[in-house]
């Protein structure tokens, strides 16, 4: 804006015009850098504390010695990689055949890729719930599998479906899949060679990326087990924080590394998938 | 469907096994899509319809208006002026803040490492939500943060002054922290989509600084930044878990709502849920399209 400043202007006057913005976007940055790095360091010094003047590790080996943390912990982790395998079996064909075989149907993945933005997660699980679990419910699933966490899962896919979905089709097409799969078919490779010769490891980047995410997403996801009463590791750290705040903050500094490992899958998937990260489109 | 015909060119002359293995091959393309509609059927249009049949179903299984109404009633009108206040009001921070931002780290001046830094770091910082968001500001900024006794031991005790961050406020300065990162990545696109020689073909042809930015850069950001402000907004809307670790219900919003009549707290019919999570449904609809044709707009200067 300080080139506002005519053009006539003599050179030393621009120059102090300049080095007065120059000023104002160094403070601005700071004011900004300020802002998100505080919240981390007080995490950090929080985390540390033990008391009085005292600053040591023992919040982090208590959490370590907890079998608690690591039932929770560990619980979160089983149900990710549960939303993984049913993500790549259910997503991995079905982007590959569309685009093979249905282009046509793009327009409209693309859509349903975006509805779980539509359809928060607080929206769904009730929605969830009214179909499949409560007493009396339309299509009332049993209840040996409603009750176990791994219900979950099948929402979670869906959770996860606008990030993976985003990460699979870049990695796709960065891919000729037609010729690939042409050249493997006139071959006489079959379906099942195709994926596991050809699609699968050349989507290697992608599949990793869109784990990663996935990892990320079941790991901070609060909504369903804060609901549906399951102690996941979202739900531990609000527990947590309840009793033993020191402890919350370490463990909140932990998800960020989680986040931030999460966030590489992402770079993994292709940067124009960065840019929907963590909106509603 | 019948594309199982189409694939085979003579089926006459072949052997069976051989035409068994071809229409093997046709079907699977099909059964694999199929599959994943199913399962989007099943687990996300059904839920929605189900949403949309309880909320107008009495108890008695015949249609009623009775829980809907109560969406426009005190109580829950007030939930979701809060909730629309509250993501307003971060949208428009976090717009404003992002913009600048992005603007100053996409400068040709700003060194390379700080752009990085800045874009990695967004991406980050905007998907850090939740529970750990929530227990990092109370460690900064609760009664006992690092910060506030900090500030404290300067002389400045920012809890007398009134400040709270288990208050309106205070849900806001903590949504900043994932909505202004989230403006950065959706804005830079657009930052680097204007053109060094539209700035200088402004200075040719006469004009300054401000005729650049009021005849070419305000107009070509703004549907770009009107679409970040929906986003922003469907995305503060939709927060539960922050909410609910920092301040336990006290400011009512919806989905701490929703989340409290489905899990019991308050005895009620699930059908006022189901309403709830129509109305946020609606809410998150709107914001959705609008925002499909504000980037069809932004879209028309990034096309060339």
């Amino acid at each position: 804006m300080a080139e506002a400043v005519t053009q006539s202007a003599p050179a030393p006057a621009t120059r102090k015009a300049r080095s007065g913005a120059d000023l104002a976007s160094g403070l601005w940055i700071l004011v900004v850098a300020a802002f998100f790095l505080l919240p981390l360091l007080g995490t950090l010094i929080f985390s540390l504390w033990a008391g009085g003047s005292h600053y040591n590790l023992s919040n982090y080996t208590k959490l370590v010695q907890s079998p608690k943390m690591w039932a929770a912990l560990w619980l979160s982790v089983k149900l990710a990689i549960y939303t993984v395998a049913l993500t790549m079996v259910l997503l991995v064909p079905a982007v590959l055949f569309i685009r093979l075989r249905a282009p046509w149907l793009r327009p409209v993945l693309e859509v349903i890729s975006v509805m779980p933005f539509v359809i928060p997660p607080i929206a769904l699980v009730q929605g969830l719930t009214g179909l499949y679990s409560v007493p009396g419910a339309a299509l009332a699933l049993p209840v040996w599998f409603v009750s176990r966490p791994e219900f979950m899962v099948l929402g979670y896919v869906i959770l996860a479906l606008p990030y993976t979905y985003r990460a699979l089709d870049v990695g796709m097409s960065a891919l000729d899949v037609q010729t690939l799969t042409q050249a493997a078919l006139s071959l006489g490779a079959n379906w099942g060679q195709i994926f596991a010769r050809v699609i699968v490891p050349n989507l290697r980047t992608a599949i990793l990326g869109a784990t990663l995410l996935t990892f990320a997403i079941v790991l901070g996801e609060f909504v369903f087990a804060n609901i549906l009463l399951f102690n996941t590791f979202a739900v531990y750290i609000n527990y947590i924080g309840q009793v033993n705040g020191t402890g919350a903050a370490a463990l909140s500094l932990f998800s960020f590394f989680v986040t931030w490992v999460g966030m590489l899958g992402l770079l993994a998937g292709g940067s124009r998938g960065q840019v929907r990260a963590g909106g509603v489109g | 469907m019948s594309s199982e015909t189409t694939n085979g060119g003579a089926p006459g002359r072949r052997q069976p096994a051989e035409r068994r293995r071809i229409s093997l091959s046709a079907a699977l393309p099909l059964v694999f899509i199929g599959l994943f509609f199913l399962y989007v059927l099943a687990f996300l249009a059904g839920p929605a319809v189900s949403i949309f049949v309880q909320a107008f179903t009495s108890s008695d299984g015949g249609f009623t208006m009775h829980y809907v109404d109560q969406l426009f009633g005190r109580y829950y009108a007030k939930a979701y002026l809060t909730t629309a206040a509250l993501s307003a009001a971060t949208a428009l921070i976090a717009v404003v803040a992002g913009l600048l931002t992005a603007y100053q780290i996409q400068r040709p001046g700003t060194p390379e490492w700080l752009r990085n830094a800045v874009n990695s770091f967004a991406g980050v910082a905007a998907n850090f939500a939740g529970i750990p968001l929530a227990f990092a500001f109370i460690s900064t900024l609760g009664t006992q943060g690092m910060l506030t006794l900090w500030l404290k031991t300067v002389g400045l005790d920012i809890y007398g002054a009134g400040f709270s961050l288990f208050s309106f406020w205070g849900l806001v300065l903590t949504y900043l922290y994932f909505q202004i990162p989230l403006m950065v990545i959706i804005i830079t696109p657009a930052l680097q989509g204007m053109r060094r020689e539209w700035r200088e073909a402004a200075l040719n042809l006469g004009g300054n600084g401000w005729h650049y930015w009021w005849h070419v850069g305000i107009p070509v950001l703004t549907p770009a930044v009107l679409a970040s402000f929906i986003l922003l907004f469907g995305n503060a809307f939709a927060s539960y878990a922050t909410p609910y670790a920092l301040t336990s219900g006290l400011v009512p919003l919806v989905p701490i709502e929703i989340g409290n009549l489905m899990s019991g707290n308050v005895i009620a019919d699930p059908q006022l849920g189901n309403a709830l999570s129509l109305g946020m449904i609606v809410v998150m609809g709107a914001a959705m399209i609008l925002y499909t044709l504000l980037q069809k707009w932004a879209g028309r200067w990034q096309k060339r």
